[in-house]
């Protein structure tokens, strides 16, 4: 006997399990930013000064670090639908280039931390700049787990594809789903720390 | 999941399995050695509070010089008695033993939706059960600021509590495993006919457990996230600005509020505490419907209450915080959120009580636990009421009436249903008899002591006498007039350990004896003892997964041949 429904859906719920098991640990992870978002609020209200994110931090980069993971959002949801199509090649290729974007946000973040350091801006020199370093930097792992799956469905997992295709497809949408939310964390991060 | 049987390895078949009933008492064992060694640390510290500055017996060597418990050391137990009774005891116990074996068994499945997750919730569970424990071992010791963990004192305190606030990454994690998957295997996998109206109680108690646990774990993570930085780190987002520590002004930037962790963790804790005390009704339902050979009273009013508590749990978490100074306008409105929460608790209550109502009951040992908890989560409940209303709470706000009131809800409570709960489903795991007269000895002394320890709490709290003091007490002229009740509530606890003896005795005796052959001894009507191939199960659990045709508690149904009807009869 197998476990029904892992790449079917269940009639009465539209879902096949994995399916809602990721949006179950989306809303988890929604919790988790909320409460550091909630945290933040509750630090800016009871503090006597806070700075401006745009006078410390470096807009300009932060922004095209926004664009990047934009776009990576729209390859990563063409080359799911490049394995609806049956088009293994176009996955290959908009799976390899969600990959270099993620890692050009990271490289662009590296450099904002190391200029940062550099000019003596450490997390423990004031709060907004301890919950600056919190949330982007919690939002970085999540980032790097997202390339790490990602990666392992480009390259050594995409063997599936033959034996079981349906079931690759699936798995694509829900590291997609993840790498929507992960971006969408950062659409958060980029106004609340950087322009307000 | 294959059905061939090739030969599997102790390692696959026992350690490294991915079968819901065997990580099901993988976490039943390692919970049930976590209570007891919980429940050891308490009765070591109770020897401290009925003899304060004594030698302590037997394991005095292992605590301090001359055998007597240091200040340091009592923080220490007591923050890792509340630590280890909650996060790595009860929970586990009541959630990961008994949701993972039985609810794919009561909703007809042949395993939970993600097998390999449920084994990695398991040992990030051990892992971070493990990582709890070495605290007791590096320099300090383990975390003494309290099992709350507020700051500033616990980002001053020694490295025990970076290991603690470790040991809590990793336990949230496995619960995060845990709920998803019995959330999907609940929405997913339910057999044919299983409709939300005819589930057990037992599985609506896990389903709303699990989503407390889904929602309210993360705050606590971003909290201990803060809260790593703040000592690793050095940010200051708990800690004011001026901070003086021992008359030692504190390098730290400052700017930072005590109160922030307060609400984070508190944002937690109180849906935790329905993660304590939901799966322990669905426990106590199923006994009390089997052994009063009649429906639920209320079926549908349960459900409604449970969840409606399930929803309220998250507007109440302020009411642990009254004497933090919040204004007036906040603290009435959660008075009242926490008024309205009792409501649900009094329906789930009351459906229990009139259960029994004209049932011919039978008082065997899972009904004589169930009946037990009914009268003890009352005194636990009403005694709450005082609490959630600031006027009382000031006075009463970290008195030992605090500790009297959550202990009668979790351990004459909680830990009843969950012994209900074994001695029920023992024949189900092992196809054995538990010894009758063994349970029914400690039935009656776990009762007779658990009121010993946690009633005359009540009385020192009236009294004003606070928790977590090292000598009980000893130096407030206030408390000279109730401190002789320590010296009862530690004997009480130390004869309630010994009348433990009887569980482990039974437990031991029963599994080896021989094999009874019945499938239902109880003449129960849920599908996990109707339709399940002989215990103990094989992999996969049923022989063809069964359709559901009828409501879970159809107990001596009008014109029916016998007198329960289980939930795959047709017609």
């Amino acid at each position: 006997m197998d476990i029904p429904y892992t790449v079917k859906d269940r009639p009465d719920t539209g879902l096949y399990n994995g399916k809602l098991g990721i949006w179950l640990f989306l809303a988890s992870e929604v919790m988790l930013f909320g409460g550091l978002f909630s945290a933040y609020v509750f630090l800016r209200t009871g503090a006597e000064s806070w700075p401006t994110g745009a006078d410390i931090l470096n807009v300009p980069l932060a922004t095209l670090n926004t664009l990047f993971l934009i776009t990576s959002s729209v390859t990563m949801v063409m080359s799911w639908a490049s394995l609806k199509l049956k088009e293994f090649d176009k996955f290959k290729l908009y799976a390899g280039l969600t990959l270099l974007l993620a890692a050009s946000f990271l490289v662009v973040k590296y450099f904002e931390y190391t200029a940062k350091f550099h000019h003596g801006l450490f997390p423990s020199t004031n709060n907004f700049l301890g919950i600056y370093f919190t949330l982007t930097g919690l939002h970085v792992i999540h980032i790097i787990g997202g390339m790490i799956v990602i990666f392992f469905f480009w390259m050594p997992g995409a063997k599936m594809w033959e034996s079981d295709p349906d079931r690759f497809t699936n798995r694509i949408e829900i590291v997609g789903l993840y790498w929507h939310f992960v971006d969408l964390v950062w659409i958060f991060l980029f106004p609340v720390l950087y322009l307000l | 999941m294959s059905t061939d049987h090739h030969k599997e390895s102790i390692w696959t078949k026992y350690i490294f399995s991915t079968d819901h009933k065997i990580i099901g008492l993988q976490y039943g064992f390692t919970s049930l050695v976590w209570l007891l060694v919980g429940f050891t640390l308490m009765m070591i510290m109770r020897y401290q509070l009925a003899y304060p500055g004594n030698p302590v017996p037997i394991v005095g060597n292992l605590l301090g010089e001359g055998g007597i418990i240091p200040p340091e050391m009592y923080n220490s137990l007591g923050a890792m008695h509340g630590t280890i009774m909650i996060f790595l005891g009860v929970v586990p116990l009541a959630f990961g033993a008994f949701g993972n074996y039985f609810l794919p068994l009561q909703i007809g499945t042949i395993d939970m939706a993600f097998p390999k997750l449920n084994a990695a919730s398991y040992w990030m569970y051990f892992v971070g059960s493990i990582v709890m424990i070495v605290g007791f071992f590096v320099p300090g010791g383990a975390a003494n600021s309290g099992w709350t963990s507020y700051p500033p004192l616990s980002v001053t305190a020694t490295m025990g509590q970076t290991v603690w606030l470790l040991g809590m990454v990793f336990l949230i994690t496995s619960s995060l495993l845990g709920s998803v998957n019995i959330l999907v295997t609940v929405i997913q996998l339910r057999a044919k006919g299983m409709t939300w109206m005819r589930l057990p109680i037992f599985v609506w108690t896990q389903f709303i457990t699990a989503f407390l646990l889904l929602l309210a774990f993360p705050p606590l993570e971003a909290a201990s996230v803060l809260q790593l930085m703040d000592r690793l780190v050095g940010t200051s987002f708990f800690m004011p600005s001026g901070l003086v520590v021992s008359g030692v002004v504190q390098n730290y930037t400052g700017g930072g509020s005590p109160l922030l962790w307060q609400h984070l963790f508190w944002f937690l804790a109180h849906p935790e505490v329905y993660v304590l005390i939901l799966p322990a009704f669905g426990i106590i339902t199923e006994v009390i419907a089997n052994n009063t050979r009649k429906p639920i009273w209320g079926y549908k009013a349960m459900v409604y209450a449970m969840v409606f508590l399930g929803f309220m749990s998250f507007i109440v978490w302020a009411h642990h915080m009254y004497i933090t100074g919040m204004g007036t306008s906040i603290g009435a409105f959660f008075q009242t959120t926490t008024m309205i929460i009792s409501i649900p608790s009094v329906v789930i209550l009351t459906t229990l009580f009139l259960s029994l109502w004209g049932g011919s009951i039978r008082f065997n040992t899972p009904m004589l636990f169930a009946l037990g908890f009914i009268p003890m989560f009352g005194i636990g409940g009403l005694t709450g009421l005082p609490l959630g209303l600031a006027a009382a709470d000031i006075h009463l706000h970290d008195t030992y009436y605090v500790i009297g009131h959550f202990h009668y809800i979790v351990a004459p409570g909680t830990i009843f249903a969950l012994f209900a709960g074994i001695y029920y489903w023992f024949p189900k795991i092992t196809g054995k008899r538990t010894n009758e007269t063994l349970g029914k000895l400690h039935f009656f002394f776990s009762f007779i002591f658990m009121n010993g320890v946690f009633m005359p709490m009540f009385v020192q709290g009236l009294a004003g006498v606070s928790r977590r003091l090292w000598d009980g007490g000893e130096i407030y002229a206030h408390a000279a007039d109730v401190l002789y009740l320590n010296e009862v509530m530690s004997i009480s606890a130390w004869l309630l350990g010994l009348a433990q003896i009887f569980f482990i005795v039974n437990m031991i005796i029963s599994l080896r004896g021989k094999k009874t052959g019945e499938t239902n001894p109880w003449g129960a009507t849920t599908i996990d003892w109707t339709d399940t191939t002989s215990p103990p199960l094989g992999h996969g659990n049923f022989e063809t997964v069964p359709t559901v045709y009828r409501g879970p508690y159809e107990y001596s149904v009008p014109g029916a041949d016998k007198d329960f009807t289980p939930q795959s009869e047709k017609g």
